[in-house]
């Protein structure tokens, strides 16, 4: 299982080696890219201390693990393990609040931890739901959205029961 | 407006039952705790995610964008079939995808409006079924190297911060198919 240990070094090679053949100019086109990365944290920045201040302060008042005590009994029988229960209601709302929500998860289990591993998958197999959908017809001036959001509704919460299940089938 | 609503509730929240529980004191130095932390992760994670944007930069400087578009087109096709028989609308949708599965969110969002802008011209303002299944596609859309998460692993000292693909493509493809099936069965039952 230690297929990753060879997937970073060997994907930055052969990324580099290919476009050299492709004659491009490899180092400008890394720091361009970099330089997007950078401009991507800065946006997420002041949103993430906004929503980790929230976070945070959810999680010591008790909150949050009412809430997971409360709907527990329901995701135990989807084979989702409750204390990820905040980060389902902020996912499909709010990008940032769920990286928020996902890394404290994260940070407090653990990242190599069941818990945290299945945080992870959530937060990378779907997608600011509300928000797509809001970009996307809104700029195609539809209205009647019909049954977009339901259906793209169903594919998070496969998704979240997905990642739960992918991580117990693969790390055991 | 949204996240006002959110961000405020949450706060309310934590403080009304921070003073029900008697863990106000808690949730103060939480509150500070938690701003720390935000600009903490962010730089423990600007490294990796400036260098895996770096390294997207590069594949789509050699073309394998337009190498991935190219081998969506009849996969697409079977998927939104009047939609592809406009080439510029399958242009911009295998764009759209392949932009997806390498985390170029900011090529791929223009991309996925220029299809759906054509896909919804004339239709005064109902979804098609074609416009809802792009939707659904992009709602629930595959990443190949998912690197905000796995600068967040990577910047908390997880042991091998991109062991998670495997699950993250299959949950992934798991999420995709539901979606694609809900929208298949709503598009023959849904009125209206």
């Amino acid at each position: 299982m230690d297929y990753s240990a060879y997937l970073v070094p060997l994907l930055l090679v052969s990324v580099a080696v290919f476009a050299m053949g492709k004659r491009v100019n490899v180092y400008s086109a890394l720091t361009e890219g970099a330089e997007d990365g950078l401009r991507v944290l800065m946006r997420v920045l002041p949103a993430l201390v906004g929503l980790m201040t929230a976070v945070y302060m959810l999680r010591a008042s008790g909150a949050m693990e009412l809430l997971g005590e409360l709907l527990a009994p329901l995701l135990v029988r989807l084979g989702i393990p409750p204390e990820t229960a905040a980060l389902l209601f902020i996912r499909p709302v709010s990008g940032s609040g769920a990286l928020a929500i996902g890394s404290e998860l994260m940070a407090s289990h653990g990242p190599d931890s069941y818990v945290g591993r299945v945080a992870a998958v959530m937060l990378g197999s779907t997608e600011t739901t509300f928000y797509t959908i809001a970009v996307y017809f809104g700029s195609a001036g539809v209205s009647k959205t019909r049954y977009a959001i339901p259906a793209a509704l169903i594919a998070d919460l496969t998704g979240f029961m997905a990642a739960a299940f992918a991580v117990r089938l693969l790390f055991g | 407006m949204a996240m006002a609503w959110v961000w405020t509730g949450m706060v309310a929240l934590s403080v009304v039952y921070g003073l029900l529980n008697d863990t106000i004191g808690a949730v103060g130095s939480a509150a500070m705790e938690g701003a720390a932390a935000a600009v903490e992760l962010c730089l423990n994670m600007a490294g990796i995610m400036c260098l895996w944007s770096g390294v997207m930069s590069i594949m789509k400087a050699c073309g394998l964008m337009d190498g991935l578009s190219r081998l969506f087109r009849p996969i697409l096709s079977r998927l939104l079939p009047r939609a592809c028989r406009d080439p510029e609308t399958l242009a911009a949708l295998s764009g759209n995808v392949s932009a997806n599965l390498l985390g170029l969110g900011n090529a791929a969002t223009p991309l996925g409006i220029r299809a759906a802008q054509r896909m919804a011209a004339g239709t005064n303002g109902r979804a098609s079924d074609e416009l809802c299944t792009l939707v659904v596609l992009n709602t629930a859309s595959i990443q190949l190297l998912p690197t905000t998460v796995a600068g967040v692993r990577a910047a908390l000292g997880s042991g091998s911060a991109f062991d998670i693909l495997p699950a993250v493509w299959l949950a992934s493809l798991l999420s995709v198919a539901a979606g694609l099936t809900a929208a298949k069965i709503f598009s023959k039952l849904w009125r209206g």
